[in-house]
């Protein structure tokens, strides 16, 4: 064999080398495989970290808190309900004094029994520095979610006595954050977090048995959950960080993953052609333009507030996203529970609104000009630049003109939490922020309470209006959810009644999935159940 | 020579200082609060005071820096703020995975890479040459994460044959010398392995072009030896040359790539590199630069020392 011929076999050889590769058979079924967003595995010891994502894949899929969030219906609004507390009561003469009866029988997934003590020890994890279970960073995430809490105290095995600082009945929405670890399991763990990551111990639906770090973690049913009907079907539920969108979209398309959370959108088309079912549904997150009250800003002008709302074509955006958002008509998606009957309608009136411009004194010749401060991407931002150069566009046309000054994620929440009176907010008198409103607290009051204007809150704009404070605490001392919800609803009136806000549109939160992936129901809430769910053949 | 390795190592001390100063300060330097990956955003000014504390941000820089390096210096690397877990076992494990990536492109490339060389240099002027040629430019110039993303439309997504992202089966602690876990090695490390292919097609072609034509050459063929003999003598000089570019890429390959591993969520050194910079991880971020910047400046001194000990000249310049 001469060289020549040696070597010309040799470069087909490797051009054929190329294509060997074998195809792998199925996969196996009952195992559900999910690919999420976040850039590692949130923390698995109780309290988690990555916001919404961690508190829905490792949160609420092992653990519990006294009080659940309703995920069984992807048509009412997502509603609190009994969790590991069974009824919880404030006493006649103190509103200060919460009493939460327990479930009793719930056992963690270590085998020891929740009571009490356990709810106490947990407490203590978050606020208590010196109790030899403080854990800095599940205090970190979890600290935050309940400033009402004063003190706590085990009454008897089934019964927990909660103090607020002052009267405050959104303590049981404060309450659906914190989850419940194992206190025994801590112990048997050598009283470390790190260990406990390992191999934690929740109540959960879930029990989380295969941890790599960055790579994946497994959970497997719980089938001695107390909630009988949300034992999960599944076999086995993994989850994936896939931080990149395109390798999300990718890992489905190729049959790695059976679903993945918040398909890139112009991947929604072709995903949608190849068999893929892509799942969207109302939950309360908002895209709005956060306004600067301070002195001097032309939001202070409710014209020039209500003009902006009715300048926004809203359809069109809805057009531009193809599809992928609910057009705005308050601060909470349409249909919700807190929603109520504003007057003030956001339609897309150009002709009302550069009337109510001329009153003000703007025209679009002699425009109203102004900056707005807006980030290039970031997490349920959306697609800030393009949304945002929409919505710039729609001003202009009724004689609001808008400069951007375009900062970094991660910046524009520093600037955020400074306030629009800090240097750092660099003269702008809004901010395309997007909210996640939950609950009465993260939903209405931070944003505009008089004492949460920074450095003591996030009412960015320091906003103050008495009227509006004393339905914040008409909320806190309203007892009966019925009642409680009658206020939410005032609030959110006000709040669209007067234009608080520029509110343009909410995220549908897509996911897509295979087809074999069936029995989910998405529920109008960040978090979701996962027990329903089953792996078609 | 043994001086001169003790000077050289003498020398690479303030290189690393500096090093180590460089990559501290530039993480400082970029904006962004290093605690937003573990406090929910609307935190109060309370609980991000404590963090601050209990992390050392409130300290001075200067004393941040020097806390800092004497605990390097110890070994300990310091603890991630995003994952809780040391930094030090995360880089090794990156390390490791960025070796298993590194090896495997570089077999690749250097295996293609010689074999279109050889190919473009014996075929001199005809078709296949060019077709070489073009390959090899081809390889230097497509982009990585480009052709990784192709690659993946059409092994993963289309034909289906292999995995589109991923480090192992069950995640990279299922490393081992079996299918299962090698085919996610095949797109990455084919994706990784291009450019290394080019310039060593670029390299082995030049080589055996200019071989052929010295005067030995044709002695060997006058003397009778047969086509076969003569190219295993062309081989025998080209190979020293090929083999220590090929070891030169491999060095630059062992640093991973951010963009490859992302594409492929490949858990090396780039992919933990891209995570502590989305999540503002700062000890893990400090951590892996200086781990991989030490790697360079340890392999720039092997470097050194190997030449000086094949090449004398080197020594006295």
């Amino acid at each position: 064999m001469t060289v020549r011929w040696a070597m010309t076999g040799a470069a087909m050889l490797l051009a054929s080398s190329f294509l060997a590769t074998a195809s792998t058979g199925a996969l196996a079924q009952g195992t559900l495989r999910i690919g999420m967003t976040a850039s590692d595995i949130p923390l698995t010891t109780g309290q988690t970290d990555n916001g919404g994502e961690g508190q829905r894949f490792l949160g609420f899929t092992a653990y519990d808190a006294l009080v659940n969030w309703d995920l069984s219906s992807a048509t009412k609004p997502s509603d609190l309900v009994p969790g590991l507390a069974t009824s919880w009561t404030t006493d006649a003469t103190d509103k200060t004094k919460w009493t939460f009866k327990l479930r009793d029988g719930v056992k963690f997934h270590d085998g020891s029994a929740f009571t009490a003590d356990a709810v106490v020890w947990n407490l203590d994890k978050l606020l208590t520095k010196e109790s030899p279970q403080f854990d800095p960073r599940q205090s970190a995430q979890g600290r935050s979610r309940i400033p009402a809490i004063a003190s706590y105290k085990a009454v008897d095995p089934l019964t927990v006595e909660i103090v607020t600082k002052t009267p405050d009945a959104t303590l049981p929405y404060q309450l659906a954050w914190i989850m419940m670890s194992s206190p025994a399991n801590w112990e048997k763990q050598g009283k470390n977090w790190d260990n406990v990551a390992k191999s934690p111990s929740g109540t959960g639906p879930w029990k989380i048995v295969n941890f790599v770090p960055r790579e994946r973690v497994e959970l497997v049913p719980n089938p001695d959950y107390w909630d009988k009907p949300r034992i999960p079907k599944l076999d086995k539920m993994v989850l994936v960080p896939l931080p990149e969108a395109n390798a999300r979209v990718a890992a489905l398309r190729s049959g790695q993953v059976d679903w993945i959370e918040a398909p890139a959108p112009d991947a929604v088309e072709s995903l949608k052609k190849a068999g893929f079912d892509i799942v969207t549904n109302s939950y309360p997150h908002n895209w709005t333009w956060h306004l600067s009250r301070v002195e001097g800003s032309p939001w202070n002008d409710i014209r020039v507030r209500k003009a902006a709302n009715l300048a926004i074509d809203r359809q069109g955006l809805k057009e531009l996203l193809a599809g992928m958002m609910i057009p705005a008509e308050g601060f909470f998606p349409p249909g919700h529970q807190w929603f109520g009957k504003p007057s003030f309608k956001l339609t897309y009136d150009p002709a009302a609104a550069k009337k109510l411009l001329a009153e003000a004194g703007y025209s679009p010749e002699k425009p109203l000009k102004t900056k707005i401060l807006i980030s290039a991407s970031g997490s349920g931002q959306m697609q800030p630049l393009p949304m945002n150069e929409f919505v710039q566009q729609n001003l202009a046309e009724v004689g609001i003109k808008v400069d951007f000054e375009v900062v970094e994620w991660n910046t524009l929440i520093n600037i955020w939490r400074a306030g629009a009176k800090h240097e750092s907010s660099r003269g702008g008198t809004g901010m395309n922020y997007t909210y996640f409103i939950q609950d009465p607290f993260t939903g209405f009051i931070r944003h505009l309470q008089c004492d949460l204007q920074p450095p003591a809150g996030t009412n960015w704009g320091h906003y103050c209006d008495p009227e509006m404070d004393k339905l914040f605490a008409e909320v806190r001392n309203t007892f009966d959810p019925k009642a409680q919800t009658a206020i939410l609803q005032k609030i959110h009136e006000k709040y669209v009644d007067d234009a608080l806000f520029l509110m343009v549109t909410h995220d549908v939160n897509p996911r897509a999935m295979s087809g074999k992936v069936k029995g989910f129901v998405q529920a109008q809430n960040w978090f979701q159940d996962f027990s329903p769910i089953t792996m078609a053949k | 020579m043994l001086f001169y390795t003790a000077k050289r190592f003498v020398l690479m001390l303030p290189v690393a200082i500096g090093v180590s100063l460089v990559c501290f300060l530039l993480v400082h330097l970029a904006p962004g609060d290093p605690l937003s990956a573990v406090l929910p955003t609307d935190a109060s000014a309370e609980t991000q005071a404590e963090m601050r504390k209990l992390y050392g941000f409130d300290k001075p820089l200067p004393v941040q820096y020097g806390l800092w390096l004497g605990r390097v210096l110890q070994g300990d690397l310091g603890v991630s703020i995003a994952s809780g877990r040391p930094v030090a076992g995360e880089v090794i494990n990156a390390v490791e995975n960025s070796l298993v990536l590194a090896a495997a492109a570089t077999l690749i490339g250097f295996v293609l890479g010689s074999l279109l060389g050889l190919l473009g240099g014996y075929f001199r002027g005809t078709i296949i040459d060019r077709l070489s040629s073009f390959t090899a430019v081809l390889g230097v110039s497509v982009p990585h994460y480009w052709l990784g993303m192709v690659l993946v439309i059409i092994f993963s997504v289309q034909l289906n044959w292999l995995p589109a992202t991923g480090g192992g089966p069950q995640g990279s602690d299922s490393k081992g010398l079996n299918w299962d876990y090698i085919r996610f090695l095949v797109l990455p490390a084919i994706t990784m392995s291009v450019i290394p292919m080019g310039i060593v097609a670029r390299t082995v072609k030049a080589l055996v072009a200019e071989i052929l034509n010295q005067e030995f050459v044709q002695a060997l063929a006058a003397k009778g030896l047969t086509e076969r003999g003569v190219f295993r003598h062309v081989i025998k000089n080209a190979a020293p040359t090929a083999l220590a570019v090929m070891g030169l890429q491999l060095g630059y390959l062992l640093g991973g790539s951010i963009l490859i591993e992302t594409v492929f969520s490949w858990p090396g050194t780039g992919f933990l590199l891209n995570a502590a910079i989305f999540q503002r991880d700062l000890p893990l971020l400090q951590g892996t630069i200086l781990v991989l910047a030490i790697f360079f400046v340890v392999l720039n001194l092997l470097v050194d020392v190997v030449q000086t000990a094949i090449d004398p000249r080197v020594q006295r310049a």
